[in-house]
């Protein structure tokens, strides 16, 4: 029992952080039709970012967090949808996926070169103890992940449903054509989709650096992890994308502890393989239908 | 007509190849190539062997080179990439080089060896897996020991300091690890101690809370975790994380300057066997270590020394057959000691056997306080 509830609190730890992620894909798919495949490399820069400022600024890790947060927000938002998502949509969705994959490796590269290809560490978000639940001993640094991640994603939330902004947002998302209509800045909200996802990805860079330390491929992963989780959760729905995050990071651990580790990487895939077969909008997804 | 111009270019095609096959000695510069994991999971410890070698480079060349050459070294990356070993070994032969320094890890050295032997070139190499040794490959030479010569004095350790009776082993499923999980078993078993839980883990593996799970899960009197540098570093960040207080073992790489930099507090308390280190107290190794630190601004680990020694090794061969002959380099090497007194650059006395194995002293550790610190010295094998 122990054992199980160890691994579900650091499974959740994890699947918090692939929420993260996997929620910008919602974002964006859903505000402007955009899928960024280096939405895994949107969260392996900020932490170089973090680390600049505690190196070369001197900032305090969390004044260091809030500074990566801020500058993803400019650099991996607003820069990122003003200087290649605006000028790639209006080709179609195809040519911008692949501008995104050049961009990936671009960020990729570029990491490589500046910072070099080895790790580097990361300070770790609270102390190393444990405390006692159930019986279990579970470490305090997960329970913090576990809490800033739900903590992100309840503030997105209420965000989204209970503020006048919010609820643009998902007009917008719903029918751009009546959202402009109705007054509603429909550019602006897009563009604020592209600063939230900036956000959370930064967010989630900041809570999962410590477990991967800092190192330019940590994208890879992380990319894939929560494109998966996106897509078993629901691609259109916010909600969706957590609970694929959260089970996709509870059943990764489930399965290296219990089934076989080195089949770990491919029970997601499977997972991916059974929703698409028998529920292709997700498990929370909406059935979308288009016409030719 | 026709046979003349046949013979003619038959005669011009020979003597290419031979003009081509002398190069390396003729040339303006005695040529090494560097072959290494320089991206991709094996980054850390190939970056510090490339970075020993060029150092050692370095100082031959500022003392008039190797026979009154200048050593170049050219760099190809593997990317830690069987396929990409391959084709860039083979881009290496092509530009003919003296001898090969690397590659580090023993999977990638192991698919492409053969090439080098096929063209006849020395390999200084990295890896630690048992079986690179044991297929009779006349050009492969080790820097360190193997995983036969090392884990029984792992073995040893963990039955007569640590007193185990139960251990749990952490292993990276590639060859090095497998390798070194294979052996440590085999010594287990010889000594009566009971192995409990046999966990392996991915190499890259980012995520190791349910691995650590796993092994508070069962009741062992230590844990005996043979995997690489990052991924070591990030078993020891989540040990630390989840209070796990069993013992950990380790050999040379859990016990290395990288993961205690990477892994921070959370390598305190690790032991075990370390082959090659930089806290060794030898004062050619501190010497060393000064001058790398100094020179790349980050400490080394063994495989700086690696790469150090390595280049010492070809130099003091090379200036003893008086020639860069790769078939001779390779025939006076088997079997050779090197010691300080000869070589300074060997930092310790060093011998290869008839198969390309090493024997030389090694050490037991512990990290206190993110030092390495060495709390004992056993002697060489041969000895």
């Amino acid at each position: 029992m122990a054992d199980f509830l160890q691994l579900l609190v650091a499974g959740l730890a994890t699947g918090g952080i692939y929420a993260l992620v996997a929620i910008g894909f919602t974002l964006l798919w859903q505000t402007s039709q955009t899928i960024n495949f280096a939405q895994g490399e949107f969260v392996m820069v900020p932490a170089f970012f973090m680390l600049a400022a505690m190196r070369v600024l001197d900032v305090p890790f969390w004044g260091a967090v809030v500074f990566g947060i801020a500058l993803s927000t400019i650099v991996l938002g607003m820069a990122f949808k003003k200087l290649l998502v605006d000028p790639m949509l209006r080709h179609g969705v195809l040519p911008l996926a692949i501008a995104t994959m050049a961009l990936a490796l671009f960020l990729k590269e570029s990491v490589k070169d500046f910072y070099g290809a080895e790790a580097q560490p990361f300070p770790p978000l609270a102390a190393a103890v444990n405390v006692t639940l159930f019986g279990a001993a579970i470490a305090v640094q997960s329970l913090v992940v576990v809490a800033l991640a739900v903590a992100a994603i309840v503030a997105l939330q209420l965000f989204l449903n209970r503020t006048r902004t919010g609820r643009c947002m998902q007009a917008t998302a719903q029918n751009p054509a009546v959202a402009r209509i109705l007054g509603i800045p429909v550019e602006r909200m897009i563009m604020l989709a592209f600063v939230i996802n900036a956000a959370l990805a930064a967010l989630a860079s900041a809570l999962v650096t410590p477990i991967y330390l800092a190192k330019f491929s940590n994208g890879e992963y992380l990319g894939m992890a929560a494109f998966i989780a996106a897509i078993v959760g629901g691609f259109n729905q916010v909600r969706g994308a957590i609970v694929g995050g959260l089970l996709l990071g509870v059943i990764d651990n489930f399965s290296a502890a219990y089934l076989s580790a080195q089949y770990r990487a491919a029970i997601p895939l499977a997972l991916l393989i059974v929703v698409i077969l028998f529920r292709p909008q997700g498990l929370l997804g909406r059935r979308e239908e288009r016409t030719v | 007509m026709f046979r003349m111009v046949v013979a003619a270019l038959t005669a011009l095609s020979l003597w290419a190849a031979g003009a081509a096959g002398a190069q390396a000695q003729s040339g303006q510069a005695a040529k090494l190539a560097f072959i290494g994991e320089l991206s991709g999971a094996g980054a850390v410890s190939s970056t510090n062997f490339r970075d020993g070698a060029l150092m050692a480079i370095d100082e031959i060349n500022a003392k008039g080179g190797l026979l009154g050459k200048k050593i170049e070294l050219k760099q190809y990356d593997t990317q830690t990439n069987p396929g990409t070993a391959r084709s860039q070994m083979q881009k290496a032969i092509d530009d003919e080089p003296y001898a090969i320094l690397g590659p580090i890890f023993s999977g990638i050295v192991k698919v492409s060896m053969m090439l080098a032997a096929q063209a006849e070139i020395p390999i200084i190499m990295g890896g630690e897996a048992s079986d690179l040794t044991q297929q009779g490959n006349a050009y492969l030479f080790r820097t360190s020991f193997g995983q036969q010569a090392s884990m029984p004095k792992i073995a040893n350790y963990v039955r007569d300091v640590v007193k185990a009776k139960t251990v749990a082993v952490v292993w990276v499923n590639n060859d090095f690890g497998k390798g070194g999980r294979d052996n440590f078993m085999k010594e287990m078993n010889a000594r009566g101690i009971k192995v409990a839980a046999d966990i392996s883990t991915e190499s890259g593996q980012t995520d190791f809370a349910a691995d650590v799970v796993k092994v508070k899960g069962i009741n062992v009197d230590a844990v005996f975790v043979y995997i690489n540098e990052e991924e070591s570093a990030r078993f020891l960040r989540e040990v630390r994380k989840q209070g796990l207080s069993v013992p950990l073992i380790g050999e040379t790489t859990l016990l290395s300057q990288k993961v205690i930099d990477l892994a921070g507090d959370a390598a305190n308390g690790v032991r075990g066997h370390v082959g090659l280190s930089a806290d060794v107290p030898v004062p050619a190794v501190q010497e060393f270590k000064a001058k790398f630190h100094k020179r790349f601004g980050y400490l080394p680990d063994h495989n700086g020394i690696k790469g150090y020694t390595g280049v010492y090794a070809i130099k003091f061969v090379t200036e003893k057959i008086g020639k860069f002959d790769r078939k001779a380099l390779a025939a006076t090497l088997h079997g050779l000691t090197i010691s300080p007194k000869d070589e300074p650059g060997i930092l310790i006395e060093t011998s290869w056997d008839d198969k390309g194995d090493i024997d030389r002293i090694s050490f037991i550790a512990e990290v206190v306080n993110g030092k390495q610190q060495i709390t004992g010295e056993l002697p060489k094998l041969g000895k």
